[in-house]
């Protein structure tokens, strides 16, 4: 099993590699000239080479590119055309704030989408099940911003005016001084991700119900709920990880359009803001960072799928 | 109550009785028509049927269970005490089942939780149903059970998976569940499909001793007669939903008082060969196929291209075919002759390598070393080196019927498949080998287009069989083609052989794991273990002076009418 | 000749699209609903723009008035731009470039995962690495990272959305020609030696259309709101064409004054998309019961 959990580190490691490749192609392909963009029209020819010197933009690709994914390990991200400074003290608080609204949204998505699935699951065909997969379904095709504005229209405007639709806390106070302004992104996020984790909760026990030593459980007399909790969920948990996984991750870039909805000083902000300007270094560094967190959060998954399996705990079938 | 039960009560304790048991589906289409059967203590009802026949249904409703989609729409089930079953709450049903009355799955390996060890699967049903007074009692149990089913009852076998297990240790840890309790009642459904011959033979031996050992009254759920002759008192037949004959063993098997009863038995093949099934006279050693000199009796409509027949006594030729997947040996040098028009049957038990030698000779595995030989010419290992005459002369049919039609294109368009790589025909001349082809299999012209999931099991083998009876092969390679029937329908598609044989000529390499055909379809018999031949001549000679261990213990488990 | 054969000893075993399958999506109510909303929005969409400017006597660009007043059947808008005008020449982008992107990814997703199913081996590790890399990122911040070097324009919107779709495709494909490659009848062909197109073509195809299907519209639903996405943060379309998402983030700080500006273009994304969702969700539960009824 052990080996089966290092070859996978070892794969998701080297697709980071590509990736970064990738993300670093992106410098090579953008029109213009970075060091202009940074000194701004009225640089001196001696400014901007000396600049470029600076930068290595006078370095072949391929040292460039090392050099930069040096960077990113010691946390040098490269300087921000738009603010002129580097990038990781742009970033830091950033990242911070993001995570408290990534954190808060798995925090409630995770075990509502659980528990609801598995209701539905139990209770198929009847009354409550209809109405959770009917509002899933719903909720599943609406886009975030969609979501958001009926958020906003619903509880910020001339409905009830209840919560902030913009965040506009000083600079330098925590996001969470402030617990009122998190309430409608977080929900907003929890009301796109919960649908997929309820449907796949649901669709995995439905499945692991009409499966045969479930009802061999039934047919030894074993009482129901313990023929859901000892039987058919330990079988669920292994595809909900990986639909979990993957809405988490999903959460690292879903956060992009919200916070810029709500105006919510993130990564996802930076993005955008970064893609408006142009500001390749900043675009790099937080779209390495998204993979990351996304591979790694995948990886996770598969661990877990590996662990309760116990055909691949024991190394296979006999 | 029918006149069996009455008398039956008089004589021995009754454990469990249905009485005009109905289950209909829940749109209202009745699949039970009244069906009663009594189970007696120390002795064992075979519930005898086919496909679609209800027995399932009647055996799992003994539990008071009915699978999603079915419910209980009349009759009772009683226990001795007089409790009716199906009257009880879910909770009284629960507290019986396990305890009381047990089942024994068909397929443990669907059946066994695949994430908890046997130990604790086992235990569970001494937990649930209090077993005992202390843990201790309980795991004492636990070991004397699994030296009752004849298996290790130590620590280190009760932490081991299931996947950890052979098929047959699956199964009696199957039975093993359902005696721990101490039983009443058993009910067993088809527990000894899918295991081979000597394992079946010993999980039989097993279910004997438990039950007239601890008086538990059995239930037999299962198709195979042969198997009933050798472990039932009584037997009860149910043709689609209904019990259509019922009584002791001997006079059932022997002497079958309705016309389904008869048309079963005469279905299956026996080993000794006495009785013919189908209509066709079997093709053995003592009647010749072929009349090497004759011309094949067939109305060809259509001219085809001479074939190069190259004279010479053996047909196909393998010589030290050797196979392996990585380090493991599948094949370890198979050495075999076939002639012409001559009927050959490779027997062998899962595991022994002989659809790999039967897709070697097509051409479908070409990861083989040693050769194959047509007319005296190697063959290309695979399908796609070969030219398309050797591609023709040599078919090839599969097990499942299901899977070798591909289900979004109707018969005709599959039988046709092999006519465009020939390359040779015009649409109207390959539409009249199609219909060629159907009739030869005795299929209806309509079938041409229609699709296979409107075609039940034994007209999709036929119409697959057409498909390779459409280049006229010299060979034919059948590979379990009548596993996944019915037995009437076994009986059926064996007559077509034979008759397809005599009719064109064409000789025949049958592979199957059921030795009770070889009287049936053969002239000589091949039988693979491990890898190797280890007997093979004449199937008379075969069947009676086996040269192998392996061959006499085989014999020796056959169970048999 | 007497025998007893039976249908019913069928396993559910083998991956089909039985004939049929249309009329049983249609029959459920579910797609009745969605076939419905998503072609009022199509409709909408389609033939807006051709109504202009006769019917609200403006075109989607002029100006009619005042910011945020309400003249005009809706009002105007941030710019004064009557917002009835803006809101029916708005859909017709969006639904242009989420067809296309679908259908690209479509295209590159299902050749790539039935090759990679069919042949195995070294391509089969091949494309699925590649996957797993263009997997690596979420789509959106694709899309950022390519508009952040080639602009934003329409080309480049479509082209990488629909190659971000290819590998969610190709696994989906894959997995379901996995399944139908080991059946015999996959088998049979190749013992006939048919060439290998025309198996994938003929013999894989057909049977893998059901979840194709899912997929189709699953992708539909997810283009046309990733494309909005995009032009809601000014990354898509730009100013000053009319779009839906661009309308949704020019009039959202009028919200409380002139609310039809957002409302108008929200509702239309909304019910477009659940719409096509509806339909995909009763494909899907058609192609399921398939192997339910068995």
């Amino acid at each position: 099993m052990l080996g089966l959990i290092l070859r996978r580190l070892s794969v998701s490691a080297v697709i980071l590699l590509v990736v970064s490749m990738l993300v670093f192609a992106a410098t090579l392909l953008l029109p213009g000239d970075p060091a202009q963009a940074i000194l701004g029209q009225q640089a001196t020819p001696a400014r901007l080479e000396a600049l470029r010197a600076q930068m290595n933009l006078n370095d072949p690709f391929a040292q460039r590119y090392l050099h930069w994914l040096g960077g990113l390990f010691v946390g040098n991200f490269g300087v921000s055309t738009a603010s002129g400074g580097s990038v990781a003290a742009l970033l830091g608080g950033r990242i911070v704030a993001s995570l408290v609204l990534m954190a808060g949204a798995a925090a409630i998505s995770i075990p509502v989408g659980i528990i609801v699935g598995t209701y539905s699951a139990v209770r198929r065909g009847k009354a409550g099940d209809h109405a959770a997969t009917g509002i899933s379904l719903v909720l599943a095709a609406l886009p975030d911003f969609v979501i958001g504005i009926a958020l906003v229209t619903l509880f910020s405007t001339t409905v009830f005016t209840l919560l902030p639709s913009v965040t506009m806390d000083p600079p330098g106070k925590h996001v969470w001084d402030y617990p009122s302004q998190l309430i409608l992104p977080i929900l907003t996020l929890v009301l796109v991700i919960t649908p997929y984790i309820i449907r796949m909760m649901r669709t995995t026990m439905i499945e692991v119900l009409d499966s045969g030593y479930v009802e061999m459980a039934r047919l030894k007399g074993v009482p129901e709920r313990q023929v859901i909790w000892r039987h058919a969920l330990p079988h669920a948990i292994a595809p909900v990880a990986q639909v979990v996984a993957i809405q988490l991750a999903w959460l690292a870039g879903g956060i992009v359009v919200v916070e810029f909805l709500f105006r919510y000083p993130g990564v996802g902000q930076a993005l955008v803001d970064a893609v408006t300007n142009r500001d390749v270094q900043v675009v790099q560094a937080l779209a390495m960072l998204i993979a990351a967190v996304y591979v790694v959060v995948n990886l996770l998954a598969d661990i877990v799928g590996i662990v309760t399996n116990p055909k691949l705990r024991t190394g296979g079938t006999r | 109550m029918s006149t069996l039960a009455q008398t039956i009560e008089q004589q021995t304790e009754v454990a469990l009785q249905t009485n005009d048991l109905r289950v209909a589906t829940t749109l209202g289409k009745e699949i039970l028509h009244g069906v009663s059967f009594a189970l007696k203590r120390g002795r064992m009802l075979a519930l005898v049927g086919e496909s679609g026949s209800g027995k399932t249904t009647a055996g799992l409703a003994c539990l008071g269970y009915f699978r999603t989609g079915l419910e209980h729409t009349g009759g009772t089930v009683e226990l001795n005490d007089g409790t009716d079953l199906l009257a009880l709450s879910d909770a009284g049903r629960r507290r019986l089942r396990g305890g009381s009355i047990s089942y024994v799955p068909q397929d443990p390996a669907l059946s066994l939780n695949p994430a908890m060890r046997i130990g604790t699967q086992i235990m569970e049903v001494l937990r649930v149903h209090g077993y005992g007074v202390s843990e201790a009692a309980r795991r004492d149990r636990l070991a004397g059970v699994l030296t009752d089913v004849g298996l290790p009852n130590d620590e280190a076998y009760q932490r081991r998976w299931p996947h950890e297990l052979s098929g047959g240790q699956q199964q009696r840890v199957g039975i093993a569940m359902a005696f721990a309790f101490r039983p009443q009642v058993m009910v067993m459904d088809e527990p000894t499909t899918g295991l081979d011959v000597t394992t079946q033979a010993l999980v039989l031996q097993t279910i004997h001793q438990l039950i007239s050992t601890h008086a538990v009254a059995g239930l037999y759920i299962t198709h195979d007669l042969a198997v009933v002759a050798e472990v039932a008192d009584e037997v009860a037949v149910m043709l689609a939903g209904s019990v259509v004959e019922e009584g002791p063993c001997d006079r059932v098997l022997h002497d079958p008082q309705h016309a389904y009863t008869r048309k079963l038995l005469g279905a299956v093949p026996d080993l000794a060969g006495r009785r013919r099934i189908g209509e066709v006279a079997a093709v053995t050693g003592a009647v010749p196929i072929v009349d090497p000199n004759a011309e094949p009796v067939r109305a060809a409509s259509v001219r085809r291209p001479a074939p190069n027949i190259v004279e010479t006594s053996s047909l196909l030729s393998i010589s030290d075919l050797r196979l392996s997947y990585g380090t493991t040996a599948i094949l370890n040098g198979i050495d075999l002759e076939l002639g012409r028009g001559e009927s050959l049957m490779l027997l062998g038990e899962s595991g022994s390598g002989k659809t790999t030698v039967a897709r070697c000779i097509a051409g479908l595995n070409d990861g083989y070393t040693g050769s194959v030989s047509l007319a005296g010419k190697t063959l290309e290992p695979g399908t796609r080196q070969r030219s398309a005459e050797e591609r023709h002369r040599i078919q090839y049919v599969f097990q499942s019927p299901l899977s070798s039609l591909n289900p979004r294109r109707a018969i005709g368009e599959s039988i046709e498949v092999p006519l465009h790589m020939s390359g040779t025909y015009s649409r109207k001349q390959c539409r009249a080998l199609v219909l060629e082809a159907l009739d030869q299999v005795q299929l209806a012209a309509s079938f041409i287009d229609r699709r296979p999931g409107q075609l039940s099991g034994g007209e999709r083998q036929r119409a697959a069989i057409a498909r390779a009876l459409v280049n006229s092969p010299s060979v034919l390679v059948c590979d379990e083609v009548t596993s996944a029937l019915d037995v009437s329908v076994q009986a059926s598609i064996i007559d077509l052989l034979r008759t397809l044989q005599v009719e064109t000529g064409m000789a025949m390499v049958f592979v199957t794991h059921n030795i009770a055909l070889a009287r049936h379809i053969s002239q000589r018999v091949a039988v693979l273990h491990a890898g190797r031949i280890v007997d093979t001549g004449a199937t008379d000679e075969v069947l009676e002076n086996p040269q192998h261990s392996y061959t006499r213990e085989l014999l020796t488990h056959i169970p048999s009418l | 000749m007497t025998t007893i054969d039976t249908h019913s000893e069928i396993s559910t075993s083998v991956v089909e699209t039985p004939p049929g399958l249309l009329r049983r999506i249609i029959r459920q109510r579910q797609a009745k609903i969605g076939l419905v909303l998503t072609g009022v929005v199509v409709l909408v969409a389609v033939v807006g723009p051709l109504l202009l400017p006769w019917l609200t006597g403006y075109t989607s660009t002029e100006f009619a008035g005042r910011p945020f007043q309400p003249d005009g059947l809706f009002g105007t808008d941030n710019l004064g731009r009557d917002i009835l005008s803006r809101f029916l020449d708005g859909g017709r982008s969006l639904l242009l470039f989420a067809v296309l992107a679908t259908a690209l990814g479509m295209l590159l997703g299902t050749a790539a995962g039935m090759l990679a199913a069919y042949q195995g081996g070294l391509l089969d590790s091949i494309i699925m690495r590649g996957n797993d890399v263009l997997l690596a990122l979420p789509q959106l911040v694709f899309a950022l990272l390519a508009i952040t070097v080639l602009g934003p324009q329409g080309w480049v919107v479509v082209l990488v959305i629909g190659v971000t779709h290819a590998p969610r495709i190709a696994r989906v494909t894959r997995a379901a020609a996995s399944a139908v490659i080991t059946e015999d009848f996959i088998r049979a062909s190749e013992m006939y030696a048919v060439p290998r197109w025309k198996i994938l073509v003929k013999d894989v195809l057909p049977n893998i259309t059901g979840p194709l299907m899912v997929e189709l519209g699953l992708r539909l639903t997810y283009s046309i709101a990733a494309i909005a996405s995009l032009s809601f943060l000014g990354l898509g379309m730009q100013p000053p064409n009319a779009d839906w998402g661009l309308m949704i983030n020019e009039n959202r700080i009028a919200l409380t004054l002139q609310p039809w500006g957002v409302i108008l273009p929200v509702l239309a994304i909304a019910i477009l998309t659940v719409g096509s969702n509806l339909v995909t969700d009763a494909v899907a539960r058609a192609s399921a019961t398939v192997e339910e009824s068995k």
